[in-house]
């Protein structure tokens, strides 16, 4: 370790005191990617091994031979198809609830009340502070009878949940976007304020909006402890309750789906929203290099 | 007077309403009705989320906290408060703050790292898959971690298996997945990426001329950070790791279903009292420790909050 950090003191010194910069400055560049391959490397492992265990398992059958049975039998396990329709009905749900009350929130608050914003931002990450176990507790303790009996009291407290992430993402999706001028554009040329919201603002922050909603599904496809304490049987719930003994590979495979899933979906999302900005970096760039030339 | 009007209703931002308002009525009702649309309406536009908030969040927290002080019948008590603070429920809150200890500073000081290394990396490509690979993991506990770990280092995992046939065997060096510190060693599985998408945009906010102008003062790079970057980013990197005790002390499905809740800390207690494992009558005792969890949150947000505002001094 020693040996390997002592050239690139040395480098520096040259750096320092030497007449050609160049050359220590890719000499000092070498040392720091030199940990930074370690650190990449000990958390590739760290990370991508439960995923690979996890994907291993998923594709195998109980003699430990690789096949698409769990995944073949995952639909017609007993009790999945209720779970996961319960789910998809809760995420849907939450998802639509969440939009109708943080869109229109967080754009009016960005535009007429800015000194909200940090109130708004405190309000907002308290669900990551109060744990779902209490919440679920004081719910449950305070809920009258009838909102108990239905599973979409659930649903209620998921748009809670996800409030952190959803405003988050939307906040950083306005803030990327020159908000007043676009409206005040469009309600100078005549637009009303609905369609201002809905063909302006929207569609620009679509990025935004879009991983908001998939972070809110996975979170609600995902969630497990309100859902077993308030007693309704979620995937989640589904797959810890799962008889092991009849076939193990399926809770992983069942796992393993919503992760990988969400995943692709959200890098999808990501690199969309990135190639956008990265063609218009690109432009720039050329321009650069052009003056240069 | 009239371009003075004028001016006063675009600073309002209202661009019609009193403008086209009948000019009779309009001396007389426009400074009222102006200051009801400066107050009403953000009211009004606001009333959705306050009102949500208030019945999804603030109601069932003041329940915690009144049921915390009642007995079943609803008589006032502190009988409740007593049990919490011995024996086993005490224990529970032992073992709970330390795991939050050990998962705020072990992933708080490895994901500085890590997002240094993603931040720095020439690689394009890494900071869009860390960066969505972190919004998931960080949200990722409970049931489908559990059953990843499991599948890699229970008792017939993929790694365990690997070591076995090096003859390493974990297990047989007193590693357990499902005690204490299997389940610490689970919990940075999120705590780590979550390390990650809270330090970066301070990371990224370390300017560069900084670290130019002390080179350019002799500085080498330890001094650097020594005296520049850490100073700088240490308020960030605590503001951080609270969040991170935090996220610790809070988890529950990943304890739950990697131990089946035999394991003694806060929530899992919550959870087993309400789940009616165990005796009757002390259904209440569950909303003591919540209350106790809520004190211990609430401090450490509140210290959150002030290191977030030494840490916006220089950080925008």
């Amino acid at each position: 370790m020693a040996s390997v950090s002592i050239p690139g003191e040395y480098a520096f010194v040259d750096a320092n005191f030497g007449d050609s910069p160049p050359v220590p400055a890719t000499q000092r560049r070498r040392r720091v990617r030199w940990w930074r391959g370690v650190v990449l490397l000990v958390a590739g492992a760290y990370f991508f091994l439960p995923i690979y265990a996890g994907l291993k398992f998923t594709f195998q059958d109980i003699y430990g031979k690789f096949s698409f049975q769990a995944v073949k039998n995952l639909p017609t396990a007993p009790g999945f198809h209720d779970a996961f329709w319960l789910s998809m009905r809760l995420g849907l749900i939450t998802v639509a609830v969440s939009a109708v009350l943080l869109v229109p929130t967080s754009i009016y608050v960005r535009l007429r009340l800015p000194r909200l914003r940090p109130l708004l931002e405190f309000v907002t990450i308290l669900p990551i502070v109060i744990p779902p176990i209490i919440l679920i507790l004081g719910v449950l303790g305070s809920a009258p009878l009838w909102a108990k009996s239905s599973p979409y009291l659930l649903s209620f407290e998921y748009v809670i949940l996800s409030m952190p992430f959803v405003y988050r993402s939307l906040d950083a999706g306005l803030s990327a976007i020159d908000l007043k001028t676009l409206v005040e554009a469009s309600r100078s040329l005549g637009g009303s304020w609905v369609q201002t919201i809905w063909r302006v603002v929207l569609p620009n922050m679509r990025p935004a909006l879009l991983s908001a909603m998939v972070l809110t599904l996975a979170l609600v496809l995902g969630e497990y402890t309100m859902a077993l304490l308030d007693g309704w049987n979620t995937i989640p719930v589904w797959i810890a309750q799962f008889n092991t003994a009849s076939d193990g590979h399926i809770q992983v495979a069942a796992s393993m789906i919503g992760l990988v899933g969400t995943w692709i979906i959200l890098t999808v999302i990501v690199s969309l929203d990135r190639s956008g900005t990265r063609r218009s970096r690109r432009r720039v760039r050329t321009i650069q290099t052009t003056k240069e030339q | 007077m009239n371009p003075l009007i004028f001016d006063g209703d675009m600073a309002v931002g209202g661009a019609g309403a009193s403008a086209s308002a009948p000019p009779t009525a309009g001396v007389v009702t426009r400074p009222s009705r102006r200051a009801l649309r400066r107050v009403g309406f953000p009211i009004l536009a606001m009333s959705p989320f306050v009102i949500f908030t208030f019945i999804g969040l603030g109601i069932p927290v003041l329940a915690v906290i009144d049921h915390a002080f009642r007995t079943e019948k609803g008589h006032l008590t502190t009988a409740n408060l007593r049990v919490v603070s011995h024996g086993v429920y005490r224990l529970g809150f032992e073992n709970s703050i330390k795991l939050s200890l050990i998962e705020s500073i072990l992933p708080g000081i490895l994901g500085v790292f890590l997002a240094y290394a993603i931040l720095t990396s020439s690689h394009g490509w890494l900071r869009p898959l860390v960066t969505t690979a972190s919004g998931v993991l960080a949200n990722f506990g409970g049931i489908n971690l559990t059953f990843m770990f499991i599948a890699s280092l229970g008792s017939t995992g993929v790694l365990t298996v690997w070591l076995k046939s090096v003859h390493l065997d974990p297990w047989n060096y007193g590693f357990n997945l499902y005690t204490f510190y299997g389940v610490a060693f689970v919990y940075m599985y999120f705590q780590i990426p979550l390390m990650v998408l809270v330090i970066t945009p301070a990371l990224g906010a370390l300017r560069t001329s900084w670290r130019e102008a002390a080179q350019n003062m002799g500085a080498s790079n330890w001094q650097y950070w020594r005296h520049v970057g850490v100073p700088v980013l240490l308020p960030s990197i605590l503001g951080a790791m609270l969040l991170l005790f935090g996220s610790a002390f809070a988890a529950y499905a990943t304890a739950q279903s990697l131990t089946g809740g035999i394991i003694a800390l806060s929530p899992i207690q919550i959870g087993n009292l309400m789940n009616g494992n165990v005796l009757s009558g002390q259904v209440n005792v569950g909303y003591a420790i919540g209350l106790g969890m809520l004190v211990v949150l609430t401090v450490t947000m509140v210290l959150y909050g002030l290191v977030r505002r030494r840490a916006s001094k220089w950080l925008q």
